[in-house]
């Protein structure tokens, strides 16, 4: 009778210390690691890349076929897709992006001071977990629908619900790094709070941080798809992902490619990511492994 | 025990109290006039003066919050923009569908995960292993409206073996109810089982090392009495507290589903308040939902007292 093995196989190659090493390790992150370079160039390449202007109606040519021309045919309005679906990678890349910086660096701030401070502590979980009760779709609906649709109101409204869940990693990390012997060493030979905070308190943050920004970078690019596929989201004008799909529902019988191609490169961009975030934990702290949580 | 309880209780309400805050200042901190907001530019100044008076919006902001949150605490959500009906009412007419497809999925989900994740810790490190991971961070990376519209092509417009879109009442007909929900909830278990089958197999891992288990394999019980009664039941916790904590994204899954099968529920209620621009429903759903989410999770800590006999607080 086979029993589970209490450590990792030994068939499996270790991951590599190298940076980028373990990336090469696994074919599926390789591929992972290539469909996101890929992505990314073409988003910051999509004016050269683009055979159209992606806005540019054309009622002639409403819902072509690929053709030379037009290489995935084109929307409801004459518009080329494929210029249009390029276009829209630059706003969920800028999202996602932009998501994961601002919550990991709002998140970071509010951590370590409630990790630090008992007396802030419960004040700010409190409302951290006030916070996380509203499901993030329906916070977003109601910032967007309240503060128009902007890329600047679709940002806020995903950073929201997400900032509380960084919170409680860097409040947890900083709250078993205080009791190490190097932080009260550095209490008692009088370092300066901020000084305690920043040199030796935060960096214990790093390694974890940098896998929650991926997974959010992740789900900010998702969440902005759904949002905009629902109409709260980036205004129609601007091709997104999203709103590609939210216009392709009502032609969806006579032309599904207008949901299959955005969301297939939403799918592939937000499973490199994943990937690519799973396996950087790994490689940062391999103790993680065998907890996998989730995301 | 009954102290615990109490204070469980009790610490649910300040979280409460922040969600009804935040969702209250958020109208009130967006720039500009929030009568100006939610009615749209093209209001007459009579209706901005309507809803000013319907909000209570020309009060101080204490007391606009204390009318508020007692108008809220007996139950009154307000009064749609649109059709003047209440919004309580509203979100009780459009009740079936959601709940039906919610249940539907978290009884799906646990079915089909609890055993994936159970398998896939098992045979750690195996393919069965990398499928059930593979498989989970595809339902992570996959929107639900793509495996939606996947399911719709496949199913209903090629195979044309189910209905395309739309939703019948349980009363009118078992056979027509389940061929109208079964997609939907296909599609939005799909996260829900990638949730549920990772933390499965993370919580079994863990147990699996325990010494308790070595015990029971040595003593010689059958291997499926060691995952099920010695290794499942100990790893229960973790994966009821995620299905708890899940209910988040299954209102936004739920959300979006009903939006691509078009199913009158209360995502598609809000997603209509949006384009109508009618705060009061969207506000009176995203409180709802909040105060469901904390009860969900009460009841789950609290359910652990009983079902856990290790955990006493």
């Amino acid at each position: 009778m086979p029993t589970a093995p209490l450590t990792e196989p030994l068939d499996r190659p270790a991951p590599s210390p190298s940076r980028i090493g373990f990336l090469v390790s696994s074919p599926i992150l390789l591929a992972a690691g290539i469909c996101l370079t890929l992505v990314v160039i073409s988003a910051i390449a999509a004016p050269w890349l683009s055979p159209h202007d992606p806005l540019q109606l054309t009622p002639a040519l409403r819902l072509k076929p690929s053709s030379a021309d037009f290489p995935l045919g084109t929307d409801a309005y004459g518009r080329d897709l494929l210029s249009r679906i390029l276009y829209g990678g630059r706003i969920s890349l800028l999202i996602g992006v932009g998501a994961a910086v601002i919550s990991v660096a709002a998140g970071l701030a509010i951590g370590l001071v409630a990790g630090f401070f008992k007396w802030v502590d419960a004040v700010i979980m409190r409302i951290m977990d006030g916070l996380m009760a509203i499901p993030a779709i329906l916070l977003g609906i109601t910032v967007i629908f309240l503060s128009g649709a902007s890329v600047k109101s679709v940002l806020i409204a995903i950073v929201i619900p997400e900032i509380p869940r960084v919170v409680r990693l860097v409040r947890s990390v900083v709250l078993s790094a205080r009791e190490e012997p190097y932080v009260e060493a550095a209490v008692a030979i009088g370092s300066s709070l901020p000084k305690i905070l920043w040199r030796h308190l935060m960096p214990n943050t790093f390694p974890p941080l940098i896998v929650q920004g991926t997974y959010i970078c992740a789900s900010a690019i998702l969440t902005e798809a759904i949002l905009s596929f629902l109409g709260a989201g980036i205004s129609p004008e601007i091709p997104t992902w999203g709103n590609i799909m939210a216009e392709g529902r009502a032609v969806f019988q006579v032309k599904p490619s207008l949901i299959f191609w955005p969301g297939l490169l939403l799918s592939v961009t937000i499973l490199s990511i994943n990937l690519i975030g799973d396996a950087t934990r790994d490689a940062l702290d391999p103790r993680m492994k065998r907890r996998q949580e989730a995301p | 025990m009954f102290g615990y309880l109490v204070r469980r209780v009790l610490a649910s309400i300040p979280v409460m109290g922040v969600v009804a805050l935040f969702v209250f200042m958020l109208l009130r901190l967006t720039p500009g006039d929030p009568a100006a907001i939610i009615a749209g530019d093209l209001a007459t100044p009579e209706q901005l003066e309507r809803i000013r008076a319907s909000l209570g919006l020309n009060a101080p902001l204490p007391e606009q919050f204390l009318t508020w949150i007692l108008k809220i605490l007996h139950g009154d959500l307000g009064v749609s923009l649109i059709s003047n009906v209440p919004v309580l009412t509203m979100i009780g007419q459009r009740l079936e569908p959601t709940i039906s497809i919610a249940l539907a999925t978290i009884v799906l989900a646990i079915i089909i995960a609890v055993p994936l994740g159970v398998i896939a810790a098992w045979r750690h490190g195996t393919w069965i292993d990398r499928f059930v991971m593979g498989l989970s961070v595809m339902g992570f990376s996959v929107p639900v409206f793509v495996v939606g519209y996947m399911l719709v092509q496949i199913f209903a417009i090629d195979l044309r073996w189910l209905p395309v879109q739309g939703f019948r009442s349980i009363s009118k007909g078992v056979g027509p109810f389940v061929e109208r929900a079964l997609l939907p909830t296909l599609a939005l278990s799909f996260i829900y089982i990638a949730l549920i089958a990772r933390m499965t197999r993370a919580s079994m891992l863990d147990v699996l090392g325990e010494d308790y288990v070595r015990t029971a394999r040595a003593k010689g019980l059958a291997e499926t009495s060691v995952l099920l009664k010695h290794a499942l039941r100990n790893a229960a916790v973790p994966v009821i507290t995620v299905i708890g904590t899940g209910f988040g994204l299954l209102i936004s899954g739920v959300v979006v589903t009903e939006s691509v099968f078009n199913l009158p529920g209360i995502g598609r209620l809000t997603v209509d308040a949006v384009l109508a621009r009618d705060y009061p429903v969207i506000q009176g759903v995203t409180l709802l939902t909040s105060a469901l989410y904390v009860a969900i999770n009460l009841a789950i800590d609290v359910a652990y007292t009983f079902l856990d006999p290790r955990i006493r607080y």
